[in-house]
């Protein structure tokens, strides 16, 4: 592989660096406070690879969560993969080897980067494998990083879980402003407050998610039939 | 905790993520499209995901008002309202996550 594609590649993906360094950094301290060592981060962000949901683990993780509401939050946190993936349906195919690490790799900020790249197809192939393959560096690097440091560090992080809250609340922001119909956003809001009230901290999860996504699919379900009138 | 209980919820978590982020390599051959509903849910799923998940972040609030409740909404403000302002995400995490430790310390 060239050399100008490397260095090309990496000056896409400083975006993602940055932003992947710092939140699997605090991934990392909050495995560690949570009594998880680096190598068990490490394993995480080796195999499961998703940022949002990999904080939400670590809580079910330490509270002992059901095996059913892990799978079904992943199911329906990782989802919008499943739309990312069907972009690059074409584009994955043709890449032979390399389809299957592809797949595995997608993200929401590889899926963003990639999806911009406007290369002759050769040329595209390559960046998009290296984007992937040097975002995927970037979260292992930090996820132990986080661990080493939350080890080191003297004092105890009392309230370094916040983080994730912090991550949520502004991918809520970012949603909400990129739409007009805020309905999925409150409905979620208010189905998951009313589980919260009905079924208590530790059980609410399970009926709150399948609340929510039920209504979503009978509102959209509905929506077709009336389309179709 | 045991490796039985670490390994199965991880495994399984990223069974279920890679299987989501194959599956319209299975499902979908040639120029097949995607039925409109679906396409629909697909937008609107995340927001409301993303909903429910805050409301789990703050929990703990109704049970600990003064402990809790108090630093975890001063702080989601100072999210809101950074991120708003700035629209830089580190920013605003590292801002929220700082009130947030400073007040659970202090209160």
């Amino acid at each position: 592989m060239k050399k100008e594609i490397f260095r090309a590649a990496f000056v896409c993906s400083i975006p993602i660096l940055c932003s992947y360094i710092f939140v699997s950094i605090a991934y990392g301290i909050m495995m560690q406070n949570a009594g998880f060592p680096w190598f068990a981060s490490l394993f995480v962000s080796l195999t499961v690879y998703t940022g949002a949901f990999q904080f939400v683990l670590i809580t079910f993780l330490s509270s002992g969560a059901s095996l059913l509401t892990v799978a079904l939050t992943a199911f329906l946190m990782n989802s919008r993969q499943t739309f990312y993936s069907l972009t690059f349906l074409k584009e994955f195919r043709a890449m032979g080897k390399r389809k299957l690490y592809m797949i595995h790799t997608m993200t929401d900020e590889t899926y963003a980067v990639n999806y911009t790249l406007d290369l002759p197809e050769k040329e595209k192939q390559d960046t998009m494998f290296l984007v992937a393959f040097l975002s995927r560096c970037y979260w292992m690097i930090g996820s132990v990083l986080g661990g080493v440091l939350g080890q080191l560090l003297p004092v105890e992080l009392n309230g370094i879980d916040f983080c994730m809250t912090a991550l949520f609340v502004i991918i809520f922001i970012d949603q909400w402003e990129k739409t007009k119909k805020h309905t999925p956003a409150l409905a979620g809001l208010a189905i998951g407050t009313l589980c919260l009230v009905l079924f208590g901290q530790q059980r609410f999860m399970l009926p709150a998610l399948l609340g929510v996504s039920g209504l979503l699919v009978f509102m959209q379900a509905g929506g077709r039939a009336h389309e179709s009138e | 905790m045991s490796l039985n209980e670490f390994l199965p919820p991880v495994l399984l978590a990223a069974a279920i993520t890679f299987f989501l982020r194959a599956l319209p390599f299975l499902i979908f051959h040639g120029e097949k499209r995607m039925p409109g509903w679906l396409e629909r849910l697909g937008q609107a799923l995340p927001s409301a995901i993303m909903a429910v998940l805050i409301v789990y972040c703050l929990k703990d609030a109704g049970t600990d008002l003064r402990g809790v409740a108090l630093p975890q909404f001063l702080a989601v403000g100072v999210v809101a309202v950074t991120y708003k302002w700035k629209h830089q995400t580190l920013f605003s995490i590292a801002a929220g996550t700082l009130v947030y430790m400073i007040l659970l310390a202090n209160l």
